[in-house]
């Protein structure tokens, strides 16, 4: 295991975390575990649903690990523990009258029904904080409903406003709505904690990813509120910015892939348009309307399709022989607005990242090399934050834990593994 | 009423369009004390870029974008080019737990509030400096949007079909993500200062966010050499996986079927039809490898229903199964109105309209009632009373000499909605 050399303490160093959390909370624990809290994932003896997620690495073993369970639980250390036995209900009652936060994502009521929800864990604990995330939430007419990602993204009303006008709404091809419901997680979580550290009262905190997904509607749902109007998806296409219609492309083919540029209005659209028609010209493809404009006066809310589809013609014929990299180099050298659509290599290529010592590298299974993991989502001058170590394996801190640190015997260890309850 | 939760945090903002108001937006609706610093010289873009507008009619104080970013805070008027009005602004901070600033890096410095300056006015003050691509690097002063940065983070690639372009994201995208994590952030940095008494500055690239949630796709590139790639609404693992089409126009529901015990109670659902006994779709890999005529099969016996009744049928038979709403349905949703997600808010201007709770409900201490976005400058005088004990001789001086700007009156306003 890495453990990078950390000389600051996190903002939750010293808190523990208890975490059960099926793929839709995998990431809130992490991130409590980014700020430095001490954090135990708690799995069935048969292991975690994360574990199982496509795709998976092969280790030297032969063992599969799951990426997604890779990318969002390290900082965690791992348990086994049976829940459904009295024996693991007793050890996880013992550890939770100790931690500080309880993280889960167990379909609403099923804590209660093995007696361990937060009415009895509080009982014990007052100040712990519990939150737990679900598709909907813990109560309601939809709290019972089976939800993966694609039904999240539906309800939360994304996928109308995603697409081509001609075919069907569209989910983003990679999972999200685990993220976005962990990200709201951690949110509620850390603004119980707050009062809690006020007044020692915890809390519950009911985190629904429906909701957490709406923000990606952004303004979208005040077209029906303020004026009854229903954006829908317009493909590669940019709407709402005009009075008189007007769609801008958005996505534009190039020599070796696709890249971002729409036409903008507004100061830094008035300078990106004029800064593009300059290098159009280097290469003696600006057309002259486009030298000829007075870029400074350009009104992008009244500007009509017809002179949008001249312009975008032009870009088009330009662009298509441009690399991703010299796209980029450009639009940063001429302060334009615009970027590449990025691949994964080229993230990870990107000098901007390295040169913030973003990145965070692990010994992980199934490589001889250490991988690079996203490191902290934020740099504080005064905290540590980032990734510490790597996700657990099944079951690898069972003797640390249940033995050093609950006092179980060797024996009892024996006895409960025969016994499938770690 | 229950109090909230960060009812003892002043925050000034020092912010527009999406990733530094949302932040503030959120911790006003726990009960923080907001305040918005704006100025009739330098608005909000979110006041007047882009629609929606009320009744289609544009004005600073009836954008549909800015209400969403907004609601609970308070605006006052300061111009921070007028030397009384920049040390209101530090003033302001004095009183301040929290700074929240989304400019373009070094802007804030050359403002004369950097966060060494305001640091030494008030050191247990938590900075956040939520940008681009982050305060240092290379490409620190490159300025961008949200949209464009949706795709530098990977993510515009993986939406759409295989065969066609890649479709962006409605809204910015990373926006978002790095309002979630900027206030993760301050509230982390708040309990370090609990703890310390010490303050701090946080450096929040947006970019760096986004990447938090593409994360299995970079390991896939570095451990598999594969990267994920879009494909419409299909999964690899999963058939079927989709939406299929509903009764009325542009109405569809979502089915995801992993197991094979899930299609079993689907085919139940559908009363056992012929097609689905064909050994071309009797196994989870049969599925996947037939998942064309699969879809065309469902699709047309979905096309009967409601999308509502479907997703109710296929839900009480134990098959995930979920409408696709749209924006009017958002309002409808009775889950959502369960959780009282959108609140009804009166505004001077607007009229009352909806504002959006965050995802997350604390049950002791719940979200504030919220109230409208504000008025530019609505809040002056009643924020440099309170905050700075300001007199209203003091504040009317301060406004005749152009430090500070009052709301103004409601001629003004009538005038302004004319125009």
């Amino acid at each position: 295991m890495t453990q990078s050399p950390s000389k600051k303490p996190g903002a939750l160093s010293g808190c523990r975390v208890l975490d059960m959390t099926t793929p839709l909370g995998h990431l809130c624990g992490k991130i409590l575990g980014d700020l430095g809290a001490d954090v135990i994932k708690i799995e069935p003896p048969a292991g975690d649903a994360g574990r199982i997620r496509p795709p998976f690495v092969q280790d030297r073993s032969g063992a599969f690990h799951s990426l997604f369970w890779l990318s969002y639980n390290n900082n965690k250390r791992g348990i086994t523990l049976n829940l459904e036995t009295s024996d693991g209900r007793r050890i996880l009652e013992q550890m939770a009258r100790k931690a500080d936060f309880v993280v889960e994502s167990y379909p609403p009521g099923y804590m209660d029904s093995l007696e361990l929800g937060y009415a009895q864990l509080s009982r014990e604990n007052p100040g712990l904080v519990y939150t737990a995330v679900t598709p909907f939430g813990q109560s309601g007419p939809y709290r019972d409903f089976q939800a993966e990602d694609l039904e999240i993204m539906a309800l939360s009303g994304v996928m109308s406003l995603t697409g081509y006008p001609d075919k069907l709404p569209l989910r983003i091809s990679l999972s999200q709505s685990e993220a976005w419901a962990s990200l709201y997680g951690a949110m509620g979580a850390l603004t119980a904690f707050h009062s809690r550290q006020k007044d020692g009262r915890g809390q519950f905190v009911d985190v629904s990813s429906q909701a957490a997904c709406i923000i990606l509607c952004a303004h979208a749902p005040w077209f029906w509120d303020y004026n009854r109007e229903i954006p829908t998806r317009h493909g590669e296409f940019m709407t709402g910015r005009t009075i008189t219609g007007a769609k801008f492309r958005t996505a534009w083919p190039c020599r070796d892939g696709y890249v971002t540029f729409i036409i903008y209005g507004g100061p830094a659209g008035q300078k990106t348009n004029r800064a593009l028609t300059e290098w159009m010209d280097t290469k003696g493809m600006a057309p002259d309307f486009m030298k000829a404009k007075q870029w400074e006066k350009f009104d992008v809310a009244v500007i009509t399709q017809e002179e949008v589809d001249r312009m975008e013609s032009a870009i088009g014929k330009f662009f298509v022989d441009i690399t991703k990299k010299e796209f980029l180099k450009e639009v940063v050298e001429r302060g334009m607005l615009g970027y590449p659509i990025s691949t994964a290599e080229d993230i990870l290529d990107d000098n901007q990242l390295v040169a913030r010592n973003f990145w965070q590298s692990l010994e992980t299974p199934g490589s001889d090399d250490p991988i690079r993991f996203p490191g902290g989502f934020a740099q504080f001058s005064e905290m540590d934050c980032g990734v510490r170590f790597r996700a657990p394996l099944l079951g690898e801190h069972n003797r640390d834990i249940l033995a050093g640190e609950l006092g179980l015997s060797q024996q009892q260890l024996t006895l409960m593994r025969a016994a499938s309850i770690i | 009423m229950a109090p909230q939760s960060l009812q003892d945090i002043v925050v000034i903002e020092f912010a527009a369009f999406a990733a530094g108001p949302c932040v503030g937006k959120y911790l006003a609706n726990h009960g923080a004390f907001v305040v918005k610093v704006e100025s009739r010289s330098r608005l909000d873009g979110f006041r007047t870029h882009y629609p929606p507008f009320k009744d289609n009619i544009k004005g600073p104080n009836r954008s549909g974008v800015f209400a969403f970013n907004n609601d609970s805070v308070h605006s006052v008027g300061v111009n921070l080019k007028v030397p009384a009005g920049l040390e209101i602004a530090r003033k302001l901070v004095g009183k301040a737990d929290v700074v929240i600033e989304n400019f373009t890096p070094g802007t804030m410095t050359k403002l004369g509030l950097g966060y060494d300056e305001l640091a030494r006015l008030n050191p247990s003050l938590v900075m956040l400096s939520t940008c681009n691509l982050g305060q240092t690097g290379p490409r620190a002063h490159h300025p961008g949007f949200g949209s464009q940065l949706t795709s530098l983070s990977g993510f515009t690639n993986l939406i759409g079909e295989p065969d066609r372009n890649p479709v962006i994201v409605y809204g910015p995208y990373i926006d978002y993500i790095a309002v979630g994590y900027g206030y993760i952030a301050v509230l982390a940095a708040l309990e370090h200062c609990r703890r310390t008494g010490q303050g701090q500055y946080i450096d929040l690239s947006q970019y760096e966010n986004g990447i938090q949630f593409i994360a299995p796709a970079l390991l896939q590139y570095q451990l598999l050499g594969t990267a994920p790639t879009r494909q419409g609404n299909r999964h690899d693992y999963a058939a079927p996986h989709g939406v299929y089409p509903c009764a009325e126009p542009e109405s569809w529901c979502s089915i995801s079927v992993f197991t094979d015990q899930e299609w079993q109670r689907l085919v139940c659902a559908m009363d056992n039809p012929q097609w689905t006994e064909s050994p071309r779709f009797a196994t989870q890999l049969a599925r996947k490898e037939n998942e064309a005529e699969l879809d065309q099969q469902l699709g047309k016996w979905t096309r009967s229903f409601h999308a509502d009744d479907l997703m109710h049928r296929l839900q009480k038979a134990g098959v995930r199964a979920a409408k696709v709403n749209n924006m009017a349905d958002l309002f409808t949703d009775p889950q959502l109105s369960h959780r009282r997600f959108w609140r009804r808010v009166p505004h001077k201007e607007v009229g009352p309209h909806h504002v959006e709770m965050p995802a997350f409900d604390l049950l002791s201490t719940p979200c504030a009632e919220p109230a409208g976005e504000p008025l530019l400058s609505e809040h002056t005088e009643m924020v440099l009373e309170k905050l700075l004990a300001l007199s209203k001789p003091e504040i009317e001086r301060l406004a005749s000499e152009g430090a500070v700007e009052l709301e103004p009156a409601e001629a003004d306003t009538e005038t302004a909605r004319k125009h």
